[in-house]
Parts: structure tokens; sequence; C-alpha cells
């Protein structure tokens, strides 16, 4: 089944690369299908960044998507520019401390900045969110997340992004007995 | 004639193509007298002809390839330097000479020209400059002296033309020299030193096209040209070179001389130390 | 593991897979001036080429980077250059040179939203004519259409081979979504690899020898420079000798043989692929990434009860008219969908009698599934004579 996944935030986050290692987790690692389009131009040079991820059985003949299954926030500017844009159903996984939920919105919070800071880095925050994606949802498999983490980061971060995606993934398994 | 001076000269007949002979130059043009004096450096410089490519553009000059019996390359207008470029990186054994006009070189090559010496490609440029665009009818050129009549600038040429061993000294070429198709055996001289050199050599040679530059600008025929360059050209190799530009006024001196000798990492060596040396079992060239 | 060839599976953009089938194939040599979106090809290669032993280079402009590789590839390498519209429309000069001096070479454009500067970043399909016609006089070109990542590796690989084995310069006419999407790419063990090398000269430097001259397949046999054959080769109509001859009956032989080289190898060179076309009374014609939204649209005309079939132009030049002819005799009507305002649906009206509706965007977007699928019903409705609706214009 066709499942459509943005993930979206400002330039710095990573947000390109989280796409990238769930579409990989998906297309070599699960032996889906799956495909990554990225939002470009001076937006993308600091401003708002966003990844569209498309995951399937089938072949995936269009990658853009306009209501998500599954959507990613990491900014304020990323809800305002997409808070609307989810499907009925659908999964909302949002920044806790950088998304100001308007009422009675439902969503799943992650303050995967500060589980990354205390992890030593926040720029793994965006691999703290990959692992509360796959938590929460189940879109590729814990072992084809891993892989997938394992041979996309820079070698000598490996340690760091696996302990950071095993976080968000803990997380969100913790909460999502809570609620 | 020049004519009839390449075809008797027997000991070229190895590097001319002699079955494309008589050339397609008028009388009194000085590319004959250049391109000999190229073929005798050729031969005289002991590099194997195997390994000489010589590549031109579009014009007169670009025609020289077609006589000489070396592998040679007639490219599009401007491009020759580029051509040649991907020539010798492809194959740093190769002896790459452009053999090429004003126009070509200098105008619509113009950007090419500047970017090869700032690079300092391992190539030997010859200009061959007339002032005009001779192949088309005279029209006037980057090199065109101020005042001067064309084609296209039927009242004088407003605009001021090129020095061009200033020009090249300051993008960095290794060597530059100028000569007149006067200065035969200086010429060949000079090519076959320039042959010896490696990285971004260029030579200009001024030298008469009557037909274009010669009769409208009251210079006569080639013949006359080439007395005007006798009683006015000066061998000044240490002049400055702010002074070298041409006006080919009556009165004007013409600096001949080689006003660069110098030594740079060429662009191979930059890109071995820069580049390949940070790679494991990285090699040269690329064919 | 040779680094040349990085076998395994990859989840990897167009533009880096385009680069990998370049190193795949045994290029050498890449020069060319960054322009979006065709840069990562570039920024990869630069990366990539000295690993392997070959070269980049970036040029002052993509007159000088069209130059360079034709030179590079006298000089005996496997040389490539990458753009997008407003260098291919300077490329367009040198790349009748290569033509005309039968040098094999590749040249990458990935299309974005064209007139002009346009719209840089977003996609486009508009340059497919300016593919074949763009450069002055008559001449083939050999053009591959990707419609995924995978393609644009295979593809490239392909474009490698088919220039070394015509002597011709070969365009992957790709645009900016195939290029920017990123998809899994699987890379085959480097001795699966198919790599073809040009025509050589059977006889030794030094011996009687005409460089144009071409045998049954009109494809001459190519010395490199600095071998001992004493070449010359012209972008002056030239005989067999390469010597410049200005006379009509030297030209005609001249251009009548690098045309009918390209055309002579039809059946090598054509690939396309077909769809549910059995049954179809409509068949959608498209090339990449549009492609991609054809079968989209085909999918819920079927669902709706349309007979939609499609065809994936996968060669772009030479066209491939033949199946389009064969095609027209089963068929209502053809839609022709295209980032464009009808580029390709011109060609395929002169292979076929029946209507050719359109669907087109100018670009800038991804083509919608839903405009193809509007062109389709409007074919299904109206395609009873010969009428033609255009879709765009409405
Ligand atoms: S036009 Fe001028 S440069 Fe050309 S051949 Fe005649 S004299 Fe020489």
């Amino acid at each position: 089944m066709r499942r459509e996944v943005r993930i979206s935030g400002f330039g710095g986050q990573g947000i390109i690369l989280a796409g990238y290692i769930l579409g990989k987790a998906a297309a070599v690692y699960d032996n889906k299908e799956a495909t990554l389009v990225q939002s470009y131009g001076p937006e993308a040079r600091g401003g708002a960044a966003s990844a569209e991820v498309v995951i399937d059985e089938e072949p995936v003949d269009y990658p853009h998507i306009e209501a998500a299954d599954i959507l990613v926030l990491m900014s304020a500017e990323a809800y305002r520019t997409y808070g609307k844009s989810l499907r009925p159903g659908g999964t909302l996984i949002v920044e806790e401390d950088l998304v100001p939920l308007e009422e009675g919105q439902k969503a799943i919070k992650v303050p995967a900045t500060r589980l990354a800071e205390e992890l030593g880095r926040r720029i793994v925050a965006n691999i703290v969110m990959l692992g509360a994606l796959v938590a929460a949802t189940g879109i590729v498999s814990k072992e084809a997340i891993v892989e997938s983490v394992r041979t996309s980061v820079p070698p000598r971060t490996v340690d760091l992004n696996l302990r950071a995606l095993e976080r968000g993934y803990e997380y969100v398994k913790e909460k999502v007995r809570v609620l | 004639m020049p004519k009839e001076a390449v075809v008797s000269t027997h000991p070229l007949d190895e590097v001319l193509r002699t079955d494309r002979l008589p050339h397609i130059w008028c009388p009194g043009c000085g590319l004959g007298t250049v391109m000999g004096a190229f073929a005798r450096a050729m031969l005289a410089s002991g590099i194997p002809l195997d390994q000489h490519v010589v590549v031109s553009g579009i014009g007169c000059t670009g025609r020289v390839p077609g006589y000489l019996k070396v592998d040679g390359f007639h490219t599009t207008h401007g491009r020759a330097i580029p051509f040649a470029t991907g020539l010798v990186i492809a194959n740093p054994e190769l002896k790459v000479t452009v053999f090429s006009g004003d126009g070509d070189l200098v105008a619509i090559g113009g950007n090419h020209l500047i970017h090869a010496a700032r690079r300092n490609i391992d190539l030997n440029v010859i200009c061959v400059n007339n002032f005009n665009y001779g192949m088309t009818g005279g029209q006037l050129g980057p090199t065109t002296p101020k005042g001067a009549i064309t084609t296209t600038s039927p009242y004088g040429f407003p605009e001021d033309p090129f020095n061009l061993p200033h020009l090249l000294a300051s993008l960095g070429a290794v060597f530059v020299a100028r000569w007149t198709t006067l200065h035969v055996r200086q010429l060949e001289e000079t090519m076959i030193r320039a042959f010896h050199k490696r990285g971004f050599r260029f030579i200009e040679v001024l030298a008469p096209c009557p037909v274009g530059f010669g009769r409208p600008n009251d210079m006569g025929e080639g013949l006359d040209e080439m007395w005007f360059y006798r009683r006015q050209a000066d061998y000044d190799p240490q002049a400055a070179l702010e002074m070298l530009e041409v006006s080919m006024h009556k009165d004007s001196k013409v600096i001949c001389g080689v006003f660069v000798d110098t030594e740079r990492p060429t662009y191979m060596d930059n890109y071995h130390k820069y580049v390949l040396s940070k790679v494991m079992g990285g090699k040269s060239g690329a064919a | 593991m040779s680094k040349r060839v990085l076998t395994g599976r990859h989840f990897m953009m167009g533009d880096v897979a385009c680069a990998e089938g370049a190193l795949a194939a045994g290029c050498t040599f890449f020069a060319g001036y960054p322009i979006t979106p065709s840069t990562e090809i570039a920024e990869r290669l630069a990366r990539r080429l000295p690993e392997v032993g070959g070269h980049y280079i970036q040029m002052e402009d993509e007159l000088a980077s069209m130059a360079a590789i034709i030179g590079a590839s006298w000089a005996g390498a496997k040389a490539m250059t990458a753009t997008s519209g407003p260098g291919f429309s300077l490329m367009m000069e040198n790349i009748g040179l290569a033509v005309m001096m039968e040098t094999p070479c590749v040249v990458v454009d990935i299309q974005r939203g064209s007139p002009s500067t346009g719209l840089p970043t977003l996609t486009g399909q508009s340059d497919v004519m300016q593919a074949k016609w763009g450069s002055h006089g008559d001449y083939e070109i050999i053009a591959y259409a990707p419609a995924s990542c995978q393609e644009m590796f295979d593809l490239t690989i392909r474009a490698f081979n088919m220039a070394e084995r015509f002597r011709n310069p070969v365009l992957i006419m790709a645009d900016e979504v195939v290029g920017h999407m990123t998809e899994r790419v699987v890379i085959p063990p480097e001795e699966a690899i198919e790599r073809w090398e040009r025509p050589r000269p059977m006889v030794p430097p030094g011996e009687h020898f005409l460089p144009f001259a071409a045998g049954e397949d009109l494809v001459p046999p190519m010395p490199r420079a600095g071998e001992g054959y004493r070449i010359y080769v012209e972008s002056l109509t030239h005989d067999e000798r390469g010597y410049p001859v200005m006379s009509p009956e030297v030209h005609d032989r001249l251009v009548r043989r690098l045309n009918e080289k390209i055309r002579r190898a039809y059946d090598q060179i054509i690939d396309y692929e077909l769809s549910e076309v059995e049954d179809a009374e409509i068949i959608v014609i498209s090339y990449g990434s549009t492609a991609r939204s054809a079968r989209q649209a085909a999918r819920i005309a079927r669902k709706e009860g349309m007979r939609v079939g499609t065809l994936r132009l996968i060669t772009l030049w030479p066209f491939p008219g033949r199946v389009v002819e064969e095609l027209s005799a089963r068929i209502r009507a053809f839609v022709v969908a295209e980032l464009n305002l009808g580029q390709m649906a011109r060609e395929v009206e002169r292979f076929t009698d029946r209507p050719v509706f359109r669907a087109n965007h100018a670009g800038g977007m991804m083509m919608p599934p839903e405009l193809i699928l509007a062109s389709i019903e409007e074919a299904y409705r109206d395609a009873k004579g010969s009428r033609r609706q255009y879709a765009s214009i409405r």
C-alpha cells in the first residue's frame, strides 16, 4: 500500500538526510519501493527544508505528495506550511519544543532536540525523530532503519546516531504505552 | 612569394601535406612565412613528429594545420584552445600547438584564452595577428589599430585594440613573444624555445594581410608591409609591456622580442599536487 | 571492489546515478560548467574521477566544456559533460562539431523550466526538439530519456556505448524530477557491465590510411591523436582523407553518410516500453518523468473502464516512429503527454493518421496525472474522426 511521508523543518536540521535514511531503509533493506524528493531553491539554504518519501510494495510512479499519511514537523514554520496537510487518520509527529500545536490537535510530541542534547549533540535530533517515526508507524522495519542509519552517516558518528535512533524509538514506545 | 618558397623547400616535405598544395592564401599574405617557420621549428625541435598536434579555429590562420603533416584539428570559431585543453589533459604526452588568428583567439575565443593562460595549460599558442578578419573580407577585430579602415569600420575603428603581449603577461603566460613575418629566423628560434618549455606559451606574429588590412590602410601590398616592419621594428625584450601596443602608424614603432620567459607550475603539476596526491592510486592522464 | 564500479544496492539521486553510470561505462574525462539542476553530476565526478585516475575540469563556460570533451575524446578518453537548458544552448555549436568530426562523447541535459533562465530548480521537458535540431545543419543525434534513477545509471552506460559504436554525440535528455529524485539503484558487478569501444584502424600507422573512409556500417575507424596516423580532422566539409573540399557532391555524400550511419542502426538504437496496449483504444505516449505520471493516469483510466495503454519512449532520437505507425492501425487515438507545449506530439503526428491529443504543461512541476487523465477522457469521447484537440489550449 502506498504510504506518503513528509519530513519538514528548517535547513541545518538534517531533514533531507532523515528522508534519505527512511527511503533507503525501505528501498534497500526492506525490499520495498521508495522515492525521495526534496524541496530546492533558496528556501532550502537555511530556510524551510522538506523531504517527501513515498513507500509502496508496487513501483512508485508519482513521487510527490499532497496529503501525507505520516507528517513529521520539526519547526514552527513547517507546521504553518504543512500542519493542515495530514490525511484523515494519518500520524502527526512534532518536535515538541519547536512546534506550537493548535488547541486540540492530536500529535505525537517528541522533544527530539532535547533528547539529542542529552546524548551530547543536538544535530542528531533528526535521527531521534526518525526513531520516533519508526516506532510510531512501523513504516519500515527496525532492522532496516538501523542498517540504513549505519550506512548513511559518517563512519565516526555511527554509534552516536544509532543511540539517537534508539532514544527516539524508545521514547515513543514508552509514550505510546502512556497514551 | 611565400607560396613558391614553401612548395619548393624540399626538406619540409616531411612535415607538409604536399598533396594539399598550393595553399589558399593570397599573394603577399604572411601566413605561408609563419607556417614555414613553424614547420622548420618542428623539425629542428627534435620532438618526434608523431607527438606534435596542431589545433586551430576558423579563419585564414585556421587553415594552417591542414597543410602540416602532423595530427591536426580544424575546430570551430574560437574554440581551438578549449579543444586543445581537452586533448592535452587527456594525453599530456602530446605537444599541442594552437595556431590561429587574432579574431579567433582574442575576440570570439577571448574567454578561453584568458582562462587557459590562467590555468597554465601546457599549450603553445601561435597567434597570427594581421589586424583584421581576412578570410571574410577585412572586418575589424580586437587588434585592429585605432582609426584603421576596415569594411566594418569604414570611418575608422573608434576603439582601442588589445596589446596582446601585455594582456598575456598579465594573465600569467610563462612565455610571451612577438615577431613579424620579417623576422623569420628569430621567429623560428623562438618557436623552438617555446616547444621546449612547459605551460602556456604565446607567440604573437604580426603578418601582412594586404587584402583586408594593407590596402585599405595605405600599408600597400605584402611587400610594402614588410618594408614597414623593416623600418619600424625594434628589438627590445626589456620594453615595458604597456608600451607594446601596435598602432601601425607610418612612424610608430613595432617592438619585438621575447618579453616573458619564466616558470610556474603547469595545470597538470597543480592537478597532481592538489588533487591526485589526495586520492589513492591516482594516475595522470585521462586516456 | 573496484572503485570505478560501486557494485551493490544503493539509494541514489538520479544525478549521482548518472555520474556513476558514466564511471561504470569507462568515462575518464569530464569537462563542465555547473548549472542547476545538473550540478550534482559535476560534483560527484569532481570527487570520483580522480579516484579512478580520470580527470575532472571545470571550464569557463559550456562552449569550452563541449569543445574540451571533443578534444579529450580524440586523445582516446571516454568523455562527458552535463548541463541544463541555458548551457545546452551554448553546447549546440560544438555538438555540431562532434557530429562533423565523428567524435564519441556524451552530453547530459537535466532539463528545467525554459525558455531562457526560466525555472532553474524546477522541471521541464522543453529541450527535446532542441536536442534534435538545435545545432545548425542536417544531422542525426541519439538521445535517451531516463524515467528513473536506475535508468539514469543504465542509460548513461548505454549512451557511452552508442557514442563509441557510432562515433556520434549521444544525449541523455533527463529532467529535473529524475535528476533530483532519489530511488533504489542497483549497480551490477563490473564484469556484468558491457563496455563498447570505438572502431579502431586495422592498418598500422604509416601505411595508407583514409581516416574518413567507412565500411558497411558507415562508421569509419578512429585513430587517436599522437598514434602516428598523422590525421587531419576537419569541421569543414571533408573527403575521406579528411581534407576540406568545397564541392556540393562531397558535401552531399558526407552529410548523407553522417545521417545514414545512425538511421541504418535504428533497431540497435531504438528502445521503448509498451504497457497494456493489447486491447487499448487510447495510447498515452510520454517520456522521462512524465511517463511515470502517464502510468498512474492510465491505471486510473483503466479503473474507470477506459481501455488505455502506454508507450514510453526511452529513445527520443532517432524518433521511434515505426512503433507509432504499428500501433496506429489498432487504436482510436494517441495522447501525447509532455512538459512542454507539444514538441514530441508533432513528431508523433508524422507517423500516424489517428488523432493526436495533447496533455501539456509548460513545466515547473511534474506532470500531474489528472491532466493526462483529462486528455484521455477527451480522446475517448471525441476521437471518432480526425479532429484534433489541444488539451493545453482549452
Ligand atoms: S585574406 Fe589576408 S590573411 Fe587571408 S589569405 Fe588573404 S592575405 Fe592572408
